[in-house]
């Protein structure tokens, strides 16, 4: 660590006020507030300050991702093998699916990051931590054989549209992983659905790579396909990269609630009402999804990975603690009904995410005033 | 009953003034600024919408469609005064509007004075007169579809600028780039909330009635299906 901190100390004055590099300030703030905990001090009134700051925060939601992307890697393995020859390991198939994510991440982090520091540099802000997620979470969320320029496209309009015209982290209103995903979904529909993109290669051979949920759309029912629900629930199925595994989800909610980083409140509700949504539709029982079971709707396709992962995004969720519960009971709701009534879109939970989080702001607005109608009666009926 | 529902879903989410035509865009852009305006423009909308579409569907059906004046006399089959349903509709859209403004100062002088000139611009409000055209145009066989039909598009036109006047609340001390400021981030708002809409395009509501229009629409290689199918 002394290592960096002499390094840093002796570039510093390039970087400050009538440094030669004085106009990068941002990029090197970045690099140092990274590697150590920043020295500032309040200038005015009393804070409190804690060693949690933004970036240490993003961390956390970073380490909750690593589950999802070791079984992903592994995922995307097993399923290549699944769907030709079958002859790799365990560890080959880890290897495979490796070298084929690796480079998703490095171009989702390079256009990503580049993106940011350009801002933070023209703008002269500092350089917001919350792409540190972003970009973790826009190639988990995409099929495996996502061509590269694409990704890279659709990070810049995360980056650019999603967030940096809002002015950076904290103050975008749609989640910028999804609205990458989103962007990707209605701009090039051939690669992002259908049963030839989920399994890597599926191109090659005749193998079909459907996700339950695009079988379902298609008329067949949960269970006349090749999975069993332990499939399902360990994520050995096809899908997009980190959403299959319910097991790897499960440890990264875990660590995000022990953190306090994530909300229980809005995950606990969007299970909630994705259940009671999906068991209503049991009731009615009219065609092939509808008629599947409430629980399988929770383990298939990318609804456990946006409960914990996309709706619980601090910024773009609802602020308030009753909003939060309308919040997470809508998502699930508007999820499990796209699902099943809308059949050019199997996979509800994006639209339903990005649905309410235009929303949001609109429930925290009425939960507030409630608050202070109720506040306002309470002093009126004391005097 | 269900083909109501059918309509009034539809008329809110799918076919949303805003996000589906951007119809309306004036008045949503100009008074969405808080919240609180914004539900006294929507509710005015709401109701000019509920009261026009249908006296215009009646117009429509009773005066101006081919053979419309039948109920008359025999005589008067041929007429066909559908040129006039552009000037018919305004008028009496201007007229609501005018109901609507003096009941609006009568009952709330703050809100009329918020609304300002927007509340008599209703009049010209493109989403009102969409409303009757697209009356029009689906040709809804009663009186009482065209009503659900003008009171769903108002719920959606209402929820369209009651959203968009909490996110601009919220993003009030956001650092927005200078040359954005106003209009243009609103204008980018917008876009982003159509985005959120799209979940409902294409949701096809008559479940029971024309299985085969349940189409999947993205599944473009049904046809390679088949013939794999074949050869497993």
């Amino acid at each position: 660590m002394k290592v960096f901190r002499n390094i840093l100390n002796v570039i510093k004055p390039t970087f400050e006020k009538g440094g030669k590099l004085e106009k990068l300030y941002p990029a090197y703030d970045a690099f140092e507030t990274f590697l150590f905990v920043p020295d500032h001090t309040t200038k005015s009134g009393s804070h409190i300050r804690d060693s949690i700051d933004l970036k240490r925060t993003m961390f956390m939601v970073v380490i909750a991702l690593i589950p999802c992307l070791l079984f992903g890697m592994w995922n995307v393995g097993y399923q290549y093998n699944y769907a030709t020859s079958g002859e790799m390991g365990v560890f080959e198939e880890f290897m495979y699916g490796f070298w084929r994510f690796i480079p998703l991440i490095l171009v989702s982090y390079i256009v990503g990051l580049t993106v940011e520091f350009a801002f933070a540099v023209f703008r002269g802000h500092q350089v917001n931590e919350g792409y540190l997620v972003t970009g973790m979470l826009i190639p988990l969320t995409m099929p495996i054989d996502v061509p590269l320029w694409m990704l890279a496209i659709s990070v810049i309009f995360a980056v650019v549209i999603g967030k940096e015209v809002f002015g950076g982290t904290g103050m975008n209103i749609l989640n910028p992983a999804l609205s990458a995903r989103a962007f990707l979904f209605f701009a090039y529909p051939t690669y992002m659905s259908g049963d030839k993109v989920w399994v890597s290669e599926a191109m090659i051979d005749s193998h079909s790579g459907a996700t339950i949920l695009g079988d379902l759309a298609s008329k067949k029912g949960w269970d006349q396909g090749s999975w069993s629900t332990f499939d399902m629930f360990a994520g050995f199925i096809p899908g997009s990269v980190g959403e299959t595994s319910i097991i790897a989800i499960g440890i990264g909610a875990i660590i995000l609630l022990l953190t306090g980083v994530g909300s229980w409140r809005i995950i606990l509700s969007t299970f909630i009402g994705g259940y009671l949504m999906a068991y209503l539709f049991n009731l009615w029982g009219y065609n092939e999804l509808m008629q599947t079971p409430a629980h399988i709707h929770l383990i298939i396709g990318s609804f456990a990975f946006g409960a914990v992962f996309m709706a619980t995004d601090p910024v773009t969720a609802s602020q308030t603690n009753l909003g939060k519960y309308i919040y997470g009971f809508l998502i699930g709701v508007f999820a499990i009904l796209i699902r099943v009534f809308n059949p050019a879109y199997p996979e509800g939970m994006m639209l339903a995410i990005l649905l309410m989080n235009v929303f949001a702001p609109l429930i925290d607005h009425y939960v507030i005033q409630s608050n202070i109608n109720r506040r306002l009666k309470r002093v009126k009926s004391t005097n | 009953m269900e083909e109501l529902i059918n309509i009034f879903i539809k008329a809110i989410f799918i076919d949303n003034m805003v996000f589906a035509y951007f119809l309306g865009m004036c008045s949503y852009l100009a008074i969405s600024k808080t919240v609180k305006t914004s539900v006294g423009m929507g509710a005015a909308v709401i109701f000019v919408l509920s009261i026009t579409v249908p006296i215009n569907y009646l117009l429509e059906n009773y005066v101006l469609k081919e053979g419309a004046l039948e109920w008359i006399d025999e005589s008067l089959r041929t007429v066909d005064l559908s040129f006039l349903s552009f000037i018919m509709f305004i008028a009496v859209i201007a007229s609501m509007v005018q109901l609507v403004e003096m009941v609006i100062e009568k009952f709330s002088p703050s809100l009329y004075s918020s609304l300002g000139i927007f509340l008599p611009l209703i009049a010209v409000n493109c989403a009102i007169l969409g409303g009757s055209l697209f009356m029009q145009e689906n040709d809804y066989s009663s009186i009482i579809e065209a009503s659900v039909f003008g009171f769903g598009s108002g719920i959606g036109w209402f929820l369209a600028i009651v959203g968009i006047a909490a996110i601009r609340e919220k993003i009030r001390y956001s650092n927005v780039p200078a040359p954005l400021r106003g209009l243009g981030i609103t204008f980018i708002i917008t876009g982003l909330m159509g985005i959120g809409f799209m979940s409902f395009m294409g949701i096809k509501l008559d479940y029971g009635n024309n299985q085969d229009e349940t189409v999947i629409e993205t599944n473009i290689n049904t046809e390679e299906n088949k013939y794999k199918n074949i050869i497993k």
